[in-house]
């Protein structure tokens, strides 16, 4: 319980970095390119109209001032403005948080289903070539994962693109061809034909790393003392491998794949900038092409507090699975 | 992770793991994915680096001479056409007279592009993980060896790198500061920083109270002496096969950053991801711009792979040996 209550106060003290950092950038900017936020939004905007956005964003206060309403009002949900003029009626524009609300979700989707794809291939693998340690087929899987490892997001996304361009008769869209009122509603055949190519793109990898590190972890278990004790008790073999050698592996594995989700962000970006995909990483690639220093700024940093929240609670939930972790007090 | 013996230094991608498992308040995803490459019993440690190997090394090298030469003609390789202004028909395919490789959508030849893009992509790769290398093994191995104020105060400055997943801290340090090829190369080492110091950390927390430190110190030894001669020479290796293992994911990196529009500026700098980038809205008509590059960032990807993980393994047999 001590541990939780340190662990929440870390938390807080690094949400409140990120945030700062991530809005100190916006300044870092304006030192280094000489380009004010004023000239980025509104660069044909009338002195008066200037001066009514420099207003409306407060920007002659002190720093620390500008932080503390930036985070206040974050924290209520107002990210600010992406806008839509650039001359006289700079100050017209969308709430960022509107834009996010309608746009995260697909990411998510995209990430969660890729996660789904890649743990159907890599458990049955992991578990089977760890049994099989040494086999024909355990080889020939090694070689084909450390192929795959070798082959990020983009590679895999531009030849499944490929493919889909080649072969029109399967039916899956190179590029996104849904409305724009994304999300589609999830589990509808239309949304998985959407969604497939993104997400196996977005897998290939993933796939690759889960399974060879169950492999690895599950030989290592199998040769522990109570693997055999199991064995020489004359329980079958199936219900050693899942019962005795699975779960406690599997614990690693889990972590892992949620400690995945920074390489997971990073990858659903890219897949979604190839495919067209109108998610938060779209979005975000958008606003910077766009010079919309605002909502580049406030994506990045609900990002990176998505990201410490997932963190978060995985180290929860870890110590919660693991009783070594969640008796560790009581045996020191 | 299973409980192995906890004595030696020889597995770092276990005491990583481990050391993670143990506290993974802020952990980091990256080295737990080089922990699931490194981590590999089933593969035999006694021989050497084998063909694959030697042919991983033989790419490699070719790379580095391609990539230096194209550095000091300034990306005009000799003998190829001059991919900026020497420009032929739009979307020559494979093999067409002149044009090995073909013509990209503007005319440029693929050939050329890709040998010229090997200086800027190699140069990411290369030094952005070599400051990575200096600074994260820095804070590592002070972090690991005084565990004390200093080891919680630098765990907290690499948590808080940790904090924005890579891609997104890359793309805005690339947005907010410039997108030469310099600040792309700052970008990518600030995200590398922390992964290697993870691993310096991992790595000298195993040997730290192994008996040849403990004997040196009785002997008097300051800890700066200890840290340089009887640390730095048995964390380099792990850190090595990782900095390997770290080039390949820069490179990747890098050609995402394209991708996504954040990378070194296409206009001024010729690089593998800006090549696919350009190359992505011809895919159907003229798949082979995109492919090429693409399977160069392939194969040179499992080379260091292959070499990082053989690296390891060859290393493990001397440490085991002590």
């Amino acid at each position: 319980m001590r541990t939780a209550f340190f662990k929440l106060i870390r938390l807080v003290v690094v949400v409140f970095i990120v945030t700062f950092l991530s809005f100190s950038m916006l300044k870092l900017q304006e030192a280094t390119t000489g380009s004010t936020i004023i000239e980025k939004i509104a660069p044909f905007g009338s002195p008066a109209a200037k001066q009514q956005l420099a207003d409306s964003l407060h920007l002659d206060d002190p720093f620390f001032v500008q932080y503390g309403r930036w985070l206040g009002n974050a924290v209520q949900g107002d990210f600010g403005l992406k806008y839509t003029g650039t001359g006289d009626n700079a100050t017209t524009g969308t709430p960022v948080s509107t834009i996010v609300g309608k746009k995260l979700p697909v990411s998510i989707e995209l990430m969660i289903y890729a996660q789904i794809l890649a743990l159907l291939f890599a458990l049955p693998l992991g578990i089977y070539t760890a049994y099989r340690n040494g086999s024909r087929f355990d080889k020939i899987t090694n070689i084909v994962m450390f192929a795959m490892l070798a082959m990020p997001a983009f590679l895999a996304g531009l030849a499944l693109q490929l493919w889909a361009a080649k072969n029109p008769n399967a039916g899956f869209p190179t590029q996104y061809t849904g409305v724009d009122d994304f999300p589609l509603t999830p589990f509808t055949g239309e949304n998985f034909k959407q969604m497939l190519l993104p997400t196996v793109s977005l897998a290939i990898a993933q796939i690759a790393v889960y399974m060879r590190l169950l492999r690895s972890d599950m030989i290592a278990t199998l040769q522990e003392d109570f693997i055999t004790t199991a064995k020489s008790k004359g329980i079958p073999a199936r219900r050693v491998l899942m019962r005795h050698a699975f779960r406690p592996s599997s614990l690693t594995l889990l972590t892992v794949a949620g400690l995945n989700v920074g390489a997971l962000i990073g990858g659903a970006i890219i897949v979604e900038q190839i495919f067209n995909l109108p998610g938060i990483g779209d979005e975000l690639v958008r606003s910077i092409l766009g010079s919309q220093v605002i909502e580049t700024q406030a994506i990045i940093a609900i990002i990176a507090i998505i990201y410490v929240l997932v963190n978060f609670l995985v180290d929860i939930l870890y110590t919660v699975l693991d009783p070594r972790i969640r008796h560790a007090r009581a045996i020191a | 992770m299973p409980v192995q013996s906890p004595d030696g230094g020889q597995d770092v991608a276990t005491a990583l793991a481990r050391d993670e498992a143990a506290s993974p308040a802020f952990p980091n995803p990256t080295a737990l994915a080089m922990a699931a490459v490194e981590a590999d019993p089933g593969r035999s440690t006694k021989k050497g680096i084998g063909v694959g190997g030697w042919l991983s090394v033989a790419w490699l090298v070719l790379l580095v001479l391609v990539g230096v030469i194209g550095w000091v003609t300034d990306q005009k390789f000799p003998g190829l056409p001059d991919p900026r202004n020497d420009v032929g028909d739009f979307k020559l395919g494979m093999f067409s007279s002149g044009h090995l490789f073909g013509t990209d959508g503007s005319g440029q030849d693929v050939l050329s592009l890709t040998v010229n893009g090997t200086y800027a992509s190699m140069f990411i790769g290369v030094f952005s993980v070599l400051a990575g290398f200096a600074v994260g093994g820095l804070f590592g191995i002070l972090a690991g060896y005084f565990k004390g104020r200093v080891g919680a105060v630098l765990g907290s400055t690499t948590d808080i790198l940790l904090a924005f997943p890579p891609l997104v801290l890359a793309i805005s340090i690339v947005t907010f500061l410039g997108n030469s090829l310099l600040w792309v190369t700052v970008a990518l080492a600030i995200v590398s920083v922390p992964v290697l110091s993870r691993i310096a950390r991992a790595a000298t927390l195993s040997w730290a109270e192994r008996e040849f430190v403990t004997a040196a110190r009785a002997q008097g030894a300051k800890h700066g002496r200890v840290m340089v001669k009887e640390l730095v020479p048995n964390v380099l290796p792990a850190m090595l096969s990782i900095a390997l293992l770290g080039i390949a994911v820069v490179i990747v990196a890098e050609a995402g950053l394209a991708i996504v529009g954040a990378g070194v500026n296409p206009n001024t700098t010729i690089t593998w991801g800006s090549i696919i980038n350009t190359g992505r809205d011809d895919i159907d008509s003229a798949p082979h711009i995109v492919l090429i590059p693409s399977i160069v960032i392939f194969i040179t990807v499992m080379a260091l792979n292959y070499l990082g993980d053989a690296l390891r393994a060859k290393f493990d047999v001397r440490e085991s040996a002590l």
